[in-house]
């Protein structure tokens, strides 16, 4: 396991750890406990809102929503995206051009407005959220999929499968299936970071359910309470700062599996580890003879 | 050539067209019928004709669907998005009009920006690897990872609040009109500085992953190979040689990163309060005027998909390849 591996895991667990136990651990984020906009202090180590709420509760507490949701819609835009994807690259021809040609007319249609006027029309809630961000998220993966599969569909495994006799969906499922698992496992971590960001930037709008707990409506309160104005950096650095770690700890985990994987990196490692120098764009390769 | 030029405005004719037609169908299919409900909440609150411009939009009236489509169509042919509800009677397209100038100046700033700069910080990252330079895409990687609105909230709680350096709302300073006086665009960079700069901060980390990752790729071609046999200079091999090629990806990357990097901006311009298109967004979000979101929709798909384009026609020309293969 590399440092980036390591480091990444650390800080993705301390979240996990932070959103399953930690509301557990914290007071109440919804009851006014103190004086509204106090800095941190003995009593609140992390101060309180503008209305006079434990900003560390809420901070703590958020996780849980955030996150949860953010797994489930990572998972809806890879499971869509891997769908789409695979029978695009899979069955080719018409399929191809029709399914190809949605999934880039999503590709360049900007996020943000699309989900703002989708939202807007959804009654408020998480159950919209995780709708809008799964319709608007997995154009991305659908593309990565298929590149993949249309690569795997010329191998000797899939031919022999063919001539074997074997319908459609055993050879998607059976044949090209397994060999798609680890690639769903990095998609799965980008489109994680992917729904925390864009569920953080709708909630902070406002087209969430600003009642619940969560790392965006902690920000749209932070906003709206004029936190800026009075100068309360308290009410929204520990939230910001915890997406970020978040954000960044994930980050780490993609880097990190790809050092892991990619034989390129290796070979880099080998070549410095024997002395070799990197110094002045020289990229090691292997030359085949 | 001018056919693979042609082909790409067929494809982005299309993505528009989409997003006409579902700018079109949202109101009329989303479930729970939002226009009732709309109008039992306007009611009496909206002058009668600002309820017949909310029917136009919504489609309540007799005519078949494909009848209104038409009639739609046609009125976009005419410029016509509709009557804004915040800003009645004002119709959208003369609000949306300072918005696109406002976000053009700022995001089209902010973006080529922090794409020139971390294009060139990740063909030099690559190059100067395994020093200290590696600690630069870590750095940007963590700055990347906050959310855009964020940093401009911390920035602007900083710089514009706390210390008073710069102004913390709007485009330019009040009482002053538009013009190209000296004093105006001296205003005018004074106020974009702060959300320029938050952009630029947040976005300079893809930027660079993405160009230092093709440039790594691209040292190891043989021509670049050949360049170090020759014995020419390193930084020349390095800018003339393996970042020209490099450079390819990253511009192709560029239009797909745009939506993205859009959303961000839109909501860096609503932390300050900048009057472009995401501080009318969330104008018209709070207000709950639906044609004007919609036409903000409009607008900056129509931007970001000419910005595509002229990215694909660019590719055509600097990559070989693109030419050969059209």
């Amino acid at each position: 396991m590399n440092t980036k591996l390591r480091f990444g895991i650390l800080i993705c667990g301390f979240f996990a750890a932070m959103a399953i136990v930690g509301p557990f651990l914290v007071q109440d984020p919804q009851r006014f406990v103190s004086t509204p906009l106090l800095p941190p202090n003995t009593m609140h180590w992390m101060g309180t809102t503008g209305q006079g709420q434990d900003v560390l509760a809420q901070t703590v507490v958020g996780a849980q929503l955030t996150l949860g949701m953010a797994l489930l819609i990572a998972s809806a835009v890879v499971f869509l995206g891997a769908l789409i994807g695979c029978a695009s690259g899979y069955f080719g021809g018409w399929i191809d051009d029709i399914l190809s040609l949605f999934t880039n007319l999503f590709l360049v249609l900007p996020g943000l407005p699309l989900m703002v006027v989708l939202a807007a029309y959804l009654p408020p809630g998480p159950v919209s959220i995780a709708l809008v961000l799964s319709l608007t998220g997995w154009a991305w993966n659908a593309r990565v999929f298929r590149a993949q599969v249309l690569s795997l569909r010329q191998r000797d495994f899939v031919s022999a499968a063919q001539l074997a006799g074997a319908g459609h969906l055993e050879i998607l499922f059976v044949e090209i299936l397994p060999n798609l698992l680890s690639l769903m496992g990095s998609t799965f971590i980008g489109a994680v970071i992917y729904a925390i960001g864009a569920q953080v930037g709708l909630e902070f709008l406002g087209l969430g359910d600003i009642g619940s707990i969560t790392w965006g409506s902690n920000l749209y309160w932070a906003s709206n309470d004029a936190a800026l104005l009075t100068g309360s950096w308290w009410t929204f650095v520990p939230t910001g700062l915890s997406i970020a770690l978040l954000g960044f700890g994930l980050t780490l985990v993609l880097f990190g599996l790809d050092e892991k994987n990619n034989p390129k990196i290796k070979m880099e490692r080998h070549w410095v580890a024997s002395g070799g120098d990197l110094q002045r764009g020289i990229t090691p390769i292997e030359k085949k003879e | 050539m001018i056919g693979y030029a042609f082909r790409r405005l067929g494809f982005y004719l299309i993505a528009f067209w989409a997003a006409i037609t579902l700018n079109f169908l949202l109101p009329r299919l989303m479930p729970g019928d939002p226009a009732t409900v709309l109008f039992a909440r306007f009611q009496g609150r909206l002058k009668p004709e600002a309820l017949e411009a909310l029917k136009q939009t919504f489609g309540v009236n007799e005519a078949p669907i494909w009848e209104q489509y038409g009639q739609y169509l046609s009125s976009l042919l005419t410029g016509d998005l509709g009557t804004s509800l915040a800003y009645f009677p004002q119709p959208v397209h003369t609000v949306l009009f300072d918005g696109v100038f406002w976000t053009l100046f700022l995001s089209g700033g902010a973006l080529l920006i922090s794409f020139v700069l971390g294009t060139l910080l990740g063909a030099m990252s690559a190059w100067w690897r395994g020093g200290k330079w590696d600690y630069v895409p870590a750095a940007l990687s963590f700055l990347g990872a906050f959310p855009y609105f964020w940093m401009a909230m911390l920035v602007l709680a900083i710089f514009g609040f706390q210390l008073g350096w710069f102004p913390t709302r709007h485009a330019y300073s009040g009482g002053m009109t538009p013009s190209f006086s000296f004093s105006f665009v001296y205003s005018m960079l004074q106020h974009a500085f702060l959300p320029g700069l938050t952009m630029v901060i947040a976005s300079l980390g893809g930027w660079l992953l993405t160009m230092r990752s093709s440039m790594i790729a691209s040292s190891s071609d043989e021509f670049v190979l050949f360049a170090h046999a020759r014995g020419l200079k390193p930084n020349n091999i390095m800018l003339q040689y393996a970042a020209r090629v490099a450079f390819l990806p990253s511009l192709s990357g560029f239009g797909m990163a745009l939506g993205f990097v859009v959303s961000g901006a839109l909501l860096t311009e609503m932390v300050f309060a900048y009057p472009g298109q995401g501080y009318l967004l969330i104008q018209a979000v709070r207000a709950q005027d639906y044609p004007l979101m919609q036409g903000i929709f409009l607008s900056i798909s129509a931007c970001v998909l000419l910005v595509n384009w002229i990215v694909d026609c660019s590719l055509l020309i600097l990559d070989p390849r693109t030419r050969a293969a059209s």
